[in-house]
């Protein structure tokens, strides 16, 4: 390390100063909310609570000893029973094991929470919300709208939720109910859409962003923040209109998933 | 295949420093830009961890995990601060 | 000691020959990629391979002309460190002797270099005597960019780090030196049959 000047506390100030450990989680229950996705509800003794946002990594091993690490998203909101919400990547290999094998009763290795980047806390939040999700990317932010909700927050939110076609809508019924709780949802069908769609068609372009995204204020509690969520390609794009749109970079939060499946 | 960021190594970045490191700001070596972690560039699939700068993909961190212990290069950063 | 996931078994397969898979190792059908950077896009318009020592270009290879130089299929296992191996993979590849010695090169190592700045180093005698090729094809068909292409270099008898992809050329060096993953505690060698993952192995 000599050379790499290091400053400051490099612990958080919302953030205690924990271990990171592996433990051995139960599955409650599993739930399916479309073809290919699933949530998995987890009991898991040590589990310290977590913030909106976060995610946790699973550790499976084969019987011959075989790992295999990935991370999830937290779907749940802080204060919930921690889960996760998988989707089932054709050429994955955990994957198809979370979302088809895997039932009730068994266990998996977790460690959690991490992150201290991608994260929103309700109490004290004044800023407006613009989410952007593509694909899977929607999981963290239903925990932070989830989250929003359950703290009685109100600060407005426009999300933004790009998917291939209306039946792989994540969330659906929960998320429309949000409609009414100062949150604006604006679905974007980038493959298919169904007939007497007015919705927008096709990927999520500079137009329909310019639309939707809190106009660029002046710095105080008012200036909006941006959390953008899901395929590396998708989350570029969007933190590239954002950025043209005049948000500055710290306010926009980008999380960038791996693996096909996106819009 | 993807590139990541560095919300994706956030576990084992735990693991190395013995603190969440996503909302840590690094400084590149070679350009000077400046980042959270979280926006690190990070290749994840190969014999260890490498992030790069986004802006000029100069290596800033390579972590290599191997008989129970981490070793890691952070010669690339110029500089790494807490929040 | 990790409890057993029920169920869960990874994408390997196990009906293979024993005596193919080296230690520590399972096999795999896929072709996993992996890298330490982006993925560097050459033109073969520019593309050129060289043989270097101590900052003189010894010889250089335009596309074209290492495309005119006798070329072979090569079939062989590969073994990545990460602990998957892939069988019977087929490439398309000038040989390595061929190109060291229309160099007339003479040292004890090589460092080769590629794109992207990664580096790997390897004793002549092991890129020599038919172990060793620059491949330009996979499976009957270009070489990808992911994989390594325009071309990569091919020592199948080690660790696949040490097939460099994107490789531009070897600079001839008499002390062996550290490549990239070298540099970082990975064998100087490289050994499957002998596990030779890290240094001390």
């Amino acid at each position: 390390m000599a050379g790499t000047k290091v400053r400051g506390r490099l612990s958080g100030p919302a953030l205690p100063r924990t271990t990171l450990s592996w433990q051995l989680a139960t599955v409650t229950a599993v739930r399916t909310e479309t073809a290919t996705v699933r949530t998995i509800e987890l009991n898991a003794a040590e589990w310290a609570g977590h913030r909106a946002g976060q995610h946790l990594d699973v550790r499976l091993t084969a019987e011959d000893g075989y790992r295999a690490e990935r991370s999830y998203s937290i779907a749940s909101a802080p204060g919930e029973p921690p889960a996760i919400t998988v989707q089932r990547l054709d050429d994955g290999e955990v994957s198809p094991y979370l979302t088809e094998e895997l039932r009730a009763g068994d266990e998996l290795e977790l460690r959690g929470p991490i992150g201290g980047y991608f994260v929103w806390d309700a109490a004290g939040a004044a800023s407006p919300l613009l989410l952007a999700a593509g694909g899977s990317g929607i999981v963290p932010l239903r925990s932070i709208l989830r989250h929003r909700e359950q703290a009685g927050a109100t600060v407005p939110v426009r999300l933004l939720y790009s998917v291939r076609s209306l039946p792989d809508v994540i969330y659906r019924d929960e998320i429309d109910g949000y409609d009414a709780d100062g949150v604006s949802v604006t679905y974007a069908l980038t493959r298919q859409q169904p007939a007497g769609w007015t919705g927008h068609r096709g990927r999520v372009d500079g137009a329909l962003l310019a639309d939707i995204a809190w106009p660029k204020s002046s710095p105080g509690d008012d200036e909006p923040v941006a959390y953008v969520c899901g395929p590396t390609a998708f989350v570029e794009s969007i933190a590239e209109h954002l950025t043209k749109l005049g948000y500055p970079p710290r306010r926009v939060k980008t999380e960038r998933f791996g693996g096909a499946g996106g819009p | 295949m993807d590139t990541l960021d560095g919300n994706a190594i956030g576990g084992l970045l735990h693991e190395v420093f013995g603190t969440e490191m996503t909302a840590a700001v690094g400084t590149c070596a070679n350009c000077g830009a400046t980042f959270p972690v979280a926006e690190f560039s990070v290749f994840l699939r190969a014999p260890g961890t490498v992030a790069r700068c986004r802006n000029c993909l100069a290596v800033l961190m390579v972590i290599v995990s191997a008989r129970g212990m981490n070793c890691v290069d952070l010669r690339g950063l110029a500089e790494l601060a807490g929040a | 000691m990790s409890p057993v996931s029920r169920g869960f078994h990874g994408r390997r397969r196990d009906d293979v020959a024993p005596e193919r898979v080296p230690p520590g190792q399972y096999v795999t059908t896929d072709f996993p990629v992996l890298s330490a950077g982006p993925t560097p896009h050459v033109d073969t318009g520019q593309w050129t391979f060289s043989i270097r020592r101590a900052g003189s270009v010894l010889k250089t290879w335009t596309w074209q002309e290492m495309r005119a130089l006798p070329a072979e299929t090569v079939t062989t296992d590969i073994h990545c460190v990460t602990r998957w191996s892939k069988l019977d993979t087929r490439w398309e590849a000038v040989s390595m002797d061929t190109l060291l010695e229309q160099a007339g090169a003479e040292a004890a190592f090589v460092l080769a270099f590629s794109d992207g700045g990664y580096t790997t180093d390897l004793p002549i005698a092991d890129v020599t005597g038919g172990q060793a090729w620059l491949a330009y094809g996979y499976d009957g068909a270009p070489l990808e960019p992911e994989h390594g292409g325009p071309a990569r270099l091919l020592v199948p008898h080690l660790y696949f780090w040490k097939s460099a992809k994107w490789v531009r050329g070897l600079e001839l060096i008499d002390h062996d030196e550290p490549g990239f993953w070298e540099t970082y505690g990975y064998h100087m060698y490289g050994d499957p049959w002998r596990e030779q993952r890290y240094a001390g192995d």
